[in-house]
C-alpha cells in the first residue's frame, strides 16, 4: 500500500487544515430530494485502486451514508447521505485513515456540461462525416449518374441535420463576432461550410456531377476535434485548480446578543456583529479583537512572513489565519467591504487597464479571412468576365472557399496548445487556457513575490543538528500539542518518532507567548524568550523575531531559531531565468530586512513593504513601458498584480483569489516550474508558428489550383485531410522534443529538474 | 440498384447503432472516471456509479461558452 502515501506536492498544497464544521458541510451540500443530500469532497491524495476501496469502505460504514463513490481521475469523493440528523463525519473519518479532504463546491459549477455537449457534437459529426465519405468514395470511383444522384440525396439528408447540430457552435460565434463588426476564425469557417452545403444542394437538385457534402462535414469534424480538445484541456485545469483547498472562510459563527450562537454565511455578516473565531480558522471579514490572545498568520494577506500576535484592540484583516487561541472579534466591515473585496475591485481595475490580448489564431484569421474572401470574389468576377458562365464561376469560387477554409489553421493552434498543456500537466503545472500559453511565451521580465512564492511561507528550524538532541526531543514533544507554525516546524525537525507524551501532567498554550508543560513539579516553557525565561536569566541575543526558547523552571535550556524556508530550487530557477536573459525582480509586502537578505542572496533587485495597490501599479507601469511581465505570486495582496501582469503564475498554496486570477498554477514545491513553463510555452510558440507556416504554404499551393478551376470534391477532400494530418503530427512533436531533452539531462520524465533552459527558437 | 435498397439503409442503421451506443455510454457516465475504472476492475465490490442528478435550469447550450467570448 506504499503507493497510497500522500504525495508531497498535494500534501503541501493543502495548508488549510481546518476541519469543516457541520454547518459548513450543510452549506456546501446539495439537496437531492427524497431526504438525500450529496456532498463532494476533494481528496487530492487518492492514488490507486486500494485507496478507492479503503475510502469507499470507510465512508459506506458511517451511519447515515447511503453511498460513497470515489472518482480517481478528478480525485473526488461523492457521498450521498440521509438528511435529518447531523451530517456524517466524512472529513474526520477520511483524515483518520490518512486522507486530507476538503469540501468541494458543487454549486459553482454551472458549465459542467459543455465538454459533454462538445463530445456529443463531435460524435454526430464523426458519424455523418464517415457515412458521407463512404458514399462519396463510390461517387468518385465513377458511379452511374442515377446512382450518383441517389447518393447525393442521401448525403444531403445526413448532412443537413448534422450541420444544424454541430455547426451551431461555429455559426453562433461567427454571428456574434460579425454583429460587433469584427471577424474571427469562425467567420470564414461558417461562410465556407454554408456555401459548400448550399452549392451542393443546388447541384443535387440539378443532377450535377459535383457535390461537396463530404467537404463541409469533414471540415466541421476536424474543427470540432480542435475545439473539443481545447475545452477538455481547460476543463481539466479548472477541475484540478478548484479541487485545491479553499482558503477563504465560507461563513462564521456569530454570537447573537441573546447569547445564542448561529452559523451565518459570509454574505450575511454585518459590521458590529460579534464573531467567535476558533484557532485554525480564517478571519472572515475585517474586524477588531474584543477578547482573547492569539498569533495570527498574515502571510497570505500582507506577505508578512512571521506570525503576529493579536490581543484585544488589534485590527485584523479578512483572510488572515488565527493560529493558536480562540478570539472573540467584532466585524468592522461587511464581507463586501473587507480586504478581500477591496482586492477584487483592484483586480477589476487592473483588468480593465490591461490591453486585451488577441490570440494568435484570431490575429491570423484577421489577416486570413479578407484575403480568402477577396480571392473568392475575384475568382468569381474573373471567371464570369472570361466565360460568362455564372454557374461555373460560382462553382469555382466556392471551391476556392472550401479549399482555403482554415481547417489546418483551426487545428494548428489548439493541437499544439493541448499537447503543451498535457506536458505541463505532467509536470504539475495547470494551464488555464491557450491564450495564457501564448502570453507566457512573450514574457521577458519575471517578478516574484517573496512570502509563499520564493519561500514556502512556513518556518523552518535553523541548524537543527547543532541543538542538543534531548532538548529538541523535549521541545518536539511539547510542540506536538500546538498548531503554531513554529511548533509544527519543531515537530518536523525532530528526527525519528516523537516520544509519546512523556509523563506530562499538563500542557497549556498561552497564545502570543508559547506553551507550558508540567512534568511532575517542574515547569517547562517553550516560547518567547521574555516569557519563557525567569527575570534576570541572561542569554545570548535571542530577542529577534523568529526565536523560541525552551526553559525549565525559568532556566534556559535551548534556543530555536526559525526562518521562512526557501522553496526548493529557488536559486537554480532564478539562475536559469537570468541566464536566458530574463530580468528578475523581487516585489514583496514583507519588511525590508528579510526581503533585502533574500534578494542579495539571489542577486536580484528588490522592492519591500509594497502595498497591494503599488504592486499592481508597478507591474502596470512596466507593462506600459513595453515590458512583458510574468508575475509569480501567491497572496491576496498579489492578486491585483497577477491580473495586471502580461502573464501570471501562482503556487497551489496561493489564496483562492490569486489562484483563480493566475494563468498557471503549479502544484509542485520546486520553483523550477516557472522556467519549465516558460520553456514549454516557447517551444509551443515555435510549433504554432511552424504550423501556421505549413497552413499558409498549403494554401499558397492549393489556392492557385482552385482559382484555375481544377479542384474537384475528391482533391478538396484529400488536400484538406492531408494538411490537417501534417499539422497534427507536427504538434505532437512538442512532447517528443521535451522528452528527448529530459533523457539527455538524465532526469526522470515526470520531473524536468535540470536548471538548463532550452529556448531554441525562442527569440 | 436493388442492392442499394437493402445495403444503404443497413449501413446507415449500423452506423446509427454505433452512434447511439456511444451517446448512451457518454450519458451513463462511463467516461467520468477512466483511471478509476482501470483500478476498479481488480476489486470484487459492487461498483455502480453515482449517476449525475439533472439539475433544473442549468443546461447551457453548446454555443454559450462562445457567445460569452
Amino acid at each position: 500500500m506504499t503507493c497510497c502515501a500522500p504525495s508531497v506536492e498535494f500534501a503541501d498544497a493543502v495548508i488549510d487544515r481546518r476541519r469543516a464544521k457541520n454547518d459548513e458541510m450543510l452549506l456546501a451540500s446539495r439537496d437531492l430530494g427524497e431526504g438525500l443530500r450529496q456532498t463532494s469532497l476533494s481528496v487530492p491524495t487518492i492514488h490507486c485502486g486500494a485507496c478507492i476501496q479503503k475510502i469507499e469502505k470507510t465512508l459506506d460504514a458511517l451511519p447515515g451514508v447511503e453511498q460513497a463513490r470515489v472518482n480517481l481521475s478528478t480525485k473526488r469523493v461523492t457521498t450521498r447521505w440521509r438528511a435529518g440528523g447531523a451530517p456524517p463525519p466524512l472529513i474526520e473519518s477520511l483524515s483518520r485513515i490518512g486522507y486530507e479532504a476538503h469540501l468541494y463546491d458543487a454549486a459553482v459549477d454551472p458549465k459542467d456540461d459543455t465538454v459533454a455537449k462538445m463530445v456529443r457534437a463531435l460524435a454526430v459529426a464523426g458519424f455523418a462525416a464517415s457515412n458521407i465519405m463512404l458514399l462519396s468514395v463510390s461517387v468518385w470511383s465513377g458511379a452511374e449518374p442515377p446512382t450518383r444522384d441517389l447518393f447525393h440525396w442521401i448525403s444531403a439528408l445526413i448532412a443537413l441535420p448534422a450541420l444544424a447540430y454541430c455547426g451551431r457552435i461555429f455559426f453562433s460565434s461567427a454571428w456574434q463576432s460579425l454583429r460587433h463588426g469584427q471577424t474571427n476564425m469562425d467567420v470564414p469557417i461558417s461562410i465556407g461550410v454554408l456555401f459548400a452545403f448550399g452549392l451542393s444542394l443546388y447541384e443535387t437538385f440539378n443532377r450535377g456531377p459535383h457535390a461537396y457534402f463530404d467537404a463541409s462535414i469533414t471540415l466541421l469534424f476536424f474543427l470540432l476535434i480542435g475545439r473539443t480538445l481545447d475545452h477538455m484541456m481547460r476543463e481539466r485545469a479548472r477541475v484540478a485548480v478548484k479541487g485545491l483547498a479553499r482558503l477563504a472562510a465560507r461563513g462564521a459563527l456569530i454570537l447573537q446578543p441573546d447569547g445564542k450562537q448561529i452559523y451565518l454565511p459570509l454574505s450575511e455578516i454585518r459590521p458590529g456583529m460579534t464573531i467567535l473565531l476558533t484557532a485554525g480558522e480564517r478571519v472572515p471579514v475585517n474586524c477588531r479583537v474584543l477578547k482573547g490572545q492569539s498569533d495570527v498568520d498574515c502571510s497570505l494577506v500582507s506577505g508578512e512572513s512571521m506570525p503576529q500576535t493579536a490581543g484585544p484592540g488589534s485590527m485584523l484583516q479578512a483572510g488572515t489565519l488565527n493560529l493558536t487561541g480562540p478570539l472573540t472579534i467584532a466585524a468592522t466591515a461587511a464581507a463586501k467591504d473587507s480586504f478581500l473585496a477591496e482586492m477584487i475591485r483592484m483586480m477589476e481595475a487592473a483588468e480593465s487597464g490591461r490591453s486585451t490580448y488577441r490570440r494568435i489564431a484570431d490575429r491570423a484569421s484577421r489577416l486570413y479571412a479578407p484575403v480568402v474572401h477577396v480571392a473568392a470574389v475575384a475568382t468569381f468576377v474573373s471567371w464570369v468576365a472570361a466565360t460568362a458562365d455564372v454557374h461555373r464561376a460560382l462553382t469555382i469560387a466556392i471551391a476556392v472557399l472550401i479549399i482555403t477554409c482554415p481547417c489546418a489553421l483551426g487545428l494548428a493552434v489548439p493541437m499544439v496548445q493541448v499537447v503543451a498543456a498535457r506536458r505541463l500537466f505532467e509536470q504539475g503545472i495547470m494551464l488555464k487556457d491557450g491564450g495564457a500559453l501564448e502570453r507566457l511565451a512573450e514574457v521577458e521580465t519575471v517578478v516574484f513575490d517573496k512570502t509563499g512564492t520564493l519561500t514556502l511561507g512556513e518556518p523552518w528550524l535553523i541548524d537543527g543538528s547543532a541543538i542538543d538532541p534531548d532538548a529538541l526531543e523535549l521541545a518536539a514533544a511539547i510542540a506536538l500539542h500546538s498548531q503554531h507554525p513554529y511548533s509544527r516546524a519543531l515537530v518536523a525537525a525532530h528526527q525519528g518518532p516523537v516520544p509519546s507524551p512523556i509523563s506530562m501532567t499538563s500542557v497549556s498554550e498561552h497564545p502570543g507567548s508559547g506553551l507550558e508543560a508540567c512534568i511532575g513539579t517542574t515547569v517547562h516553557r517553550l516560547g518567547r524568550p521574555e516569557w519563557a525565561l525567569a527575570d534576570g536569566e541572561v542569554t545570548q541575543s535571542v530577542s529577534e523575531i523568529g526565536t523560541m526558547v525552551l526553559s525549565k523552571d525559568g532556566r534556559y535550556l535551548a534556543t530555536f531559531q526559525f526562518v521562512d524556508r526557501l522553496r526548493p530550487d529557488v536559486r537554480e530557477a532564478v539562475a536559469a531565468l537570468a541566464e536566458n536573459g530574463f530580468a528578475v525582480e523581487l516585489l514583496s509586502g514583507d519588511r525590508e530586512e528579510p526581503v533585502r537578505q533574500l534578494a542579495s542572496a539571489l542577486g536580484v533587485p528588490h522592492y519591500s513593504a509594497v502595498s497591494p495597490a503599488d504592486k499592481a501599479t508597478h507591474i502596470a507601469s512596466m507593462g506600459a513601458s513595453g515590458r512583458k511581465v510574468l508575475m509569480v505570486g501567491d497572496g491576496l495582496n498579489d492578486a491585483p498584480a497577477l491580473v495586471a501582469a502580461h502573464a501570471s503564475m501562482a503556487p497551489a498554496s496561493a489564496a483562492d483569489v490569486g489562484r483563480n486570477a493566475a494563468d498557471l498554477v503549479f502544484l509542485r514545491e520546486s520553483l523550477l516550474s516557472v522556467p519549465q513553463a516558460i520553456t514549454v510555452a516557447r517551444n509551443a510558440r515555435r510549433l504554432v508558428r511552424e504550423n501556421l507556416i505549413i497552413a499558409v504554404g498549403y494554401n499558397a499551393i492549393a489556392m492557385p489550383v482552385a482559382i484555375l478551376g481544377y479542384v474537384t470534391p475528391l482533391t478538396a477532400a484529400v488536400a484538406m485531410s492531408l494538411s490537417s494530418l501534417i499539422v497534427v503530427a507536427n504538434a505532437l512533436r512538442l512532447g517528443d522534443d521535451l522528452r528527448r531533452k529530459q533523457r539527455k539531462d538524465g532526469s526522470p520524465t515526470s520531473n524536468l529538474s535540470s536548471p538548463q533552459l532550452a529556448l531554441e527558437g525562442g527569440k | 440498384m436493388t442492392d442499394f435498397f437493402y445495403l444503404i439503409p443497413l449501413a446507415l442503421a449500423l452506423g446509427m447503432v454505433g452512434l447511439a451506443t456511444f451517446l448512451w455510454s457518454l450519458k451513463s457516465g462511463q467516461y467520468e472516471d477512466l483511471d478509476g475504472a482501470a483500478a476498479r476492475i481488480l476489486s470484487n465490490e459492487a461498483d455502480n456509479p453515482i449517476v449525475k442528478v439533472q439539475q433544473p435550469n442549468s443546461s447551457p447550450e453548446i454555443g454559450d461558452e462562445f457567445l460569452k467570448n
